[in-house]
């Protein structure tokens, strides 16, 4: 009995400690950003919404975030385009370099994404084109594609082909199938991954790092800013970059949910 | 096969055949002839020559760069698992409600959705020469002046990349153990065997695949990052993609940077192969 008591005791503590090691870095990000003096130590002074307020006024910090808006709502566009129909392929149809497409197109999840960042940036070279947010948006998309492609794909695979042959048996066209039977039973699918993809770009930095052209992206100004030195409106942008992060995990959990439901 | 579905086919295979083959086949294609060109003050020139990899391995700064970057990649994976085993096992084993059990397991997972150059900033924060770390250190009088041990070093970088990536090694463990049937457990025990001989005989064996999956991936992350090395890594904690980074900027050798890019591709490429491999000689095994 004690023993197994001691165990349990144990085991507290071990999981205890390693949820606070997750937990309190995110926890100290947060609390600092509250705190009334400028520098990052121990003890805190006093709370404050002083960074918060200098962020409201800091305009090439709301031109970053705008650009990061922009970027990331393209780019998950752009991938959720390419990605559905490419899962569609690996899943349904047989073509000559399957083998080749479906290598490439899911590299880059295990693929440092310098390698993707460096090898468009000498493509655009040879291109002669300007390196710019839309070079990013093309970047993002290639990079995030792996993303979409593994989740859609997933689910195409627990979905009975029989629901499309019916379809098509009742003189269903192509698109009245796909539009009417395949997506929305893959729906949570595709907004799951592509919200994945959003936060993945809105955050992205190595292929940005060498696509990006004048603008900055939000984490290229975060970046830039850390460089020069640590201060608190980076724990308060981190904050409310953690809260967003919050919002869109709880949406998340709810599409799982709900798709768990409907399968019963 | 008739013509109108033949044309549907190859309106749904059109647009990601042609974005793979543009955007990531080409651009490794050029990446490949780029590493044969030659650096020639300001820029570089076309050419086909064997120099750059020469460089490379015969350089000892670039060698022991990878080297290096290898190290830390294997003791981050390491790490991971050290941590990630026991609270993944915690979880499948020890916890009985399925509701706590998907809470503690959102736990680890959720810090994904996290930005994770903040996350790693906020390490930068806590360990710093000025930092959170050495101030409390102060203020309850362990320490008496700062210390510098804690940050521009391997361990806190080791540390930092950990605590990053950890979540890519919990979700595969996570997996196979919550494959193990639970009744092989207890046959193991009604046979006799001790926990701890049924933990190393049954369950060890049963979720090698999950640890080979999160080894893998952890290892290939952690070997192309060049964010944790700014951040906290210091002088002796450049990897390999810093490097490359800096051929693209101030060193402006594209044809090197293009070569240490291809270098990293094969050595992360292998790694992969390897570990497929083995996971399905795995699955052979236990199927």
């Amino acid at each position: 009995m004690s023993r197994s008591l001691s165990e349990r005791l144990a085991w507290v503590v071990g999981i205890t400690l390693i949820l606070a090691f997750l937990y309190l870095p995110i926890a100290v990000l947060v609390a600092y950003s509250f705190n009334a003096s400028r520098s990052l130590t121990w003890p805190m002074t006093g709370f404050t919404l002083e960074w918060y307020q200098k962020l409201a006024a800091n305009e090439a910090l709301i031109d970053a975030f705008y650009n990061s808006l922009y970027v990331a709502i393209s780019a998950t566009t752009l991938t959720l385009i390419i990605g559905v129909p490419a899962a569609l392929a690996l899943d349904r149809i047989d073509f000559p370099g399957k083998g080749l497409f479906r290598k490439l197109i899911l590299l880059p999840i295990a693929l440092p994404g310098i390698i993707t960042g460096i090898s468009m940036l000498i493509l655009f070279r040879s291109l002669g084109i300007r390196l710019s947010l839309e070079a990013v948006i093309v970047g993002h998309a290639t990079a995030l594609l792996a993303v979409v492609v593994t989740q859609v794909y997933a689910r195409l695979q627990r979905l009975p082909n029989s629901l499309q042959e019916a379809s098509e048996d009742l003189g269903a066209s192509g698109l009245q199938t796909f539009f009417l039977i395949t997506l929305p039973n893959i729906k949570t699918a595709v907004i799951g991954s592509g919200m994945l993809a959003f936060t993945l770009s809105f955050d992205e930095i190595p292929v940005t790092f060498f696509l990006t052209g004048r603008d900055n992206t939000l984490p290229m100004f975060i970046w830039s800013t850390m460089r020069r030195g640590l201060t608190p409106e980076i724990n308060a942008i981190g904050s409310l970059i953690v809260l967003m992060s919050i919002v869109l995990i709880f949406v998340s959990v709810r599409l799982q949910r709900n798709t768990k439901t409907q399968q019963k | 096969m008739n013509g109108a579905l033949r044309l549907k086919r190859a309106l749904v295979l059109s647009p990601p055949l042609l974005w793979t083959f543009l955007f990531m086949f080409v651009p490794y294609a050029i990446l490949l002839v780029y590493s044969f060109w030659q650096q020639k003050y300001p820029t570089f020139v076309p050419a086909f020559q064997f120099g750059n990899y020469v460089q490379i391995f015969t350089d000892p700064q670039y060698f022991r760069v990878i080297l290096r970057t290898l190290k830390i990649a294997f003791f981050v994976s390491l790490g991971a698992a050290l941590v990630a085993y026991p609270y993944a096992y915690f979880l499948v084993f020890r916890v009985r409600k399925p509701g706590l059990r998907l809470m503690l397991y959102m736990a680890v997972v959720a810090p994904l959705w996290v930005s994770y150059l903040l996350r790693a900033y906020t390490w930068k924060t806590i360990l710093g020469t000025t930092g959170i770390l050495n101030s409390f250190l102060m203020s309850t009088g362990i320490l008496s002046e700062p210390s510098s041990v804690f940050l521009y070093n391997q361990t806190a970088m080791i540390v930092t990349l950990i605590y990053v990536f950890i979540p890519f090694m919990v979700m595969p463990i996570y997996a196979v153990l919550e494959k193990i049937p639970h009744s092989l457990k207890e046959a193991s025990a009604d046979l006799g065997v001790g926990r701890v001989r049924t933990f190393l005989s049954v369950t060890l064996p049963l979720s090698i695949p999950g640890i080979v999956a999160g080894f893998t991936m952890t290892f290939c992350l952690t070997f192309g990052d060049f964010i944790a090395p700014f951040l906290v890594g210091g002088p002796d904690g450049q990897m390999i993609a810093n490097v490359i980074a800096s051929q693209f900027g101030a060193s402006l050798n594209w044809p090197l940077g293009a070569a240490l890019a291809l270098v990293m591709l094969m050595i992360v490429l292998s790694i992969i192969t390897v570990s497929d491999k083995f996971e399905r000689l795995g699955q052979g095994r236990f199927a």
